[in-house]
């Protein structure tokens, strides 16, 4: 057993785990915030992709005791006081999701990308930045959509901000 | 996943007592191989010893047109990294393809290579650049370095440090991707050096791994162009035939991709 301190959503949490227990059932046992999915066993799906030190990253492929010390950033922290993260009212308003499985992981990687890229983000950037997250329901356009309409605004509310 | 017991290196001395202290043991960097591999149960290390936190694997030098990557770098770091970019953007194109972004912040240099899946992208890199693969105890030219299927000249315990490479005058990457796992079915890395001699290394197509190709090798240094691929025979016999395509299609694979290898170089 491993004594695992880090720090998530802004909250500092210590609980005892195996050493070979994967963080995404750290953060959805350990800590009760189910928002992270499990999609597969191949780490392909990316339902299960979190912020790591501010990096988008799969928490079904990295241990626990591997995270210890570290940010963690998951879907439950992204609304601040009440109102939705602006990707996640895009993808709300471009219906970028349908059964919502996905999204909590797409979302993750949407806010990730739109880190890096900012609002120059074009329509095969964002594809392309998609490979590891996979859709059964929509066929990406509106998850796709919801991402350069989150981008947009996001660059808007930056460039008023300075 | 079956039990393991975790260890966190913070130096390289660290690490090596670790990993000595068990036959069992195994080091871990970023793990976008081996946890995946834990999980479905094909490995069972009973140690992992975390190599993330050293801060002597980190870190990219380039000094003129000398290039020294660290173990440790994630994949990410390499493929927007301004300074390789500036002497080889190839190598940087070549860091962006490898898996998802999800897997390029995890995932580095040194264990890709001490992997050498014959279908990683690095091996063809370092291969066709010339590459010198620093460990904690030697220099290994990458030559000498891949030596088979999921085979290192790694001896038991052995780290690798850094790669290090003089940037070549131009050089190209092209990948055809498995649609499915984005691991090459086949890559090509053609590199001419200064002085005009040109490697060209094929990952994904190897039935014993990553390996040059001497007659693309010799048809490239006579005239640096794509057209003098036609002419070149790439004979089948040691190419691997899988599920997802036989020697065949592999040879016509390992054609196209040295074209748009020096295309776009
Ligand atoms: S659960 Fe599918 S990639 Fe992590
Ligand atoms: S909305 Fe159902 S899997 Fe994406």
């Amino acid at each position: 057993m491993a004594k695992v301190t880090m720090t998530v959503n802004g909250r500092k949490v210590a609980k005892e785990c195996e050493d070979r227990t994967l963080l995404v059932h750290f953060i959805r046992e350990n800590l009760g915030l189910t928002g992270t999915h499990v999609g597969c066993d191949t780490s392909q799906c990316g339902a299960c992709v979190v912020h790591m030190d501010g990096k988008a990253v799969k928490s079904c492929s990295i241990l626990a005791a591997q995270a210890a010390g570290s940010e963690i950033l998951t879907i439950e922290g992204l609304a601040a006081n009440g109102e939705l993260h602006p990707v996640q009212a895009a993808f709300r308003q471009n219906h970028g999701l349908q059964c919502g499985f996905c999204t909590p992981g797409m979302v993750m990687t949407a806010v990730d990308m739109i880190n890096r890229y900012g609002a120059v983000l074009d329509e095969k950037t964002v594809r392309e930045n998609l490979e590891g997250n996979i859709c059964r329901c929509t066929g990406y356009h509106n998850i796709v959509k919801a991402i350069l309409a989150a981008a947009t605004e996001m660059g808007a509310a930056r460039q008023a901000a300075e | 996943m079956y039990e393991t017991t975790y260890h966190r290196a913070s130096s390289l001395a660290e690490a090596v007592r670790l990993r000595a202290d068990s036959d069992e043991a195994k080091y871990l960097a970023g793990g976008m191989t081996l946890i995946p591999t834990m999980k479905q149960r094909l490995a069972a290390p009973s140690e992992l010893v975390d190599l993330r936190h050293i801060a002597e694997l980190r870190g990219i030098a380039v000094k003129g047109r000398r290039v020294r990557i660290g173990a440790g770098t994630p994949h990410n770091e390499v493929a927007t990294s301004a300074a390789i970019s500036a002497v080889c953007p190839a190598l940087c194109h070549l860091a962006a393809l490898i898996g998802d972004p999800l897997v390029r912040h995890m995932g580095t240099l040194g264990g890709s290579i001490a992997n050498n899946d014959p279908a990683a992208d690095y091996p063809a890199a370092m291969l066709g650049l010339d590459a010198t693969i620093i460990t904690d105890r030697r220099e290994i030219p990458a030559g000498d370095f891949f030596t088979g299927l999921f085979e290192t000249a790694l001896e038991d315990g052995e780290i690798v440090v850094a790669a290090t490479f003089e940037a070549p005058a131009r050089a190209g990457y092209s990948k055809f991707a498995n649609p499915a796992s984005r691991f090459a079915m086949t890559g090509v890395f053609a590199a001419q050096a200064a002085d005009g001699t040109v490697r060209v290394a094929v990952t994904g197509a190897g039935a014993n791994g990553v390996f040059r190709h001497a007659g693309l090798e010799a048809a490239l240094t006579r005239n640096w162009s794509p057209d003098v691929v036609s002419d070149v025979a790439v004979e089948t016999g040691d190419l691997l035939s899988d599920l997802h395509g036989n020697a065949d299609y592999r040879a016509n694979l390992v054609k196209v991709m040295a074209k748009r290898a020096v295309a776009t170089a």
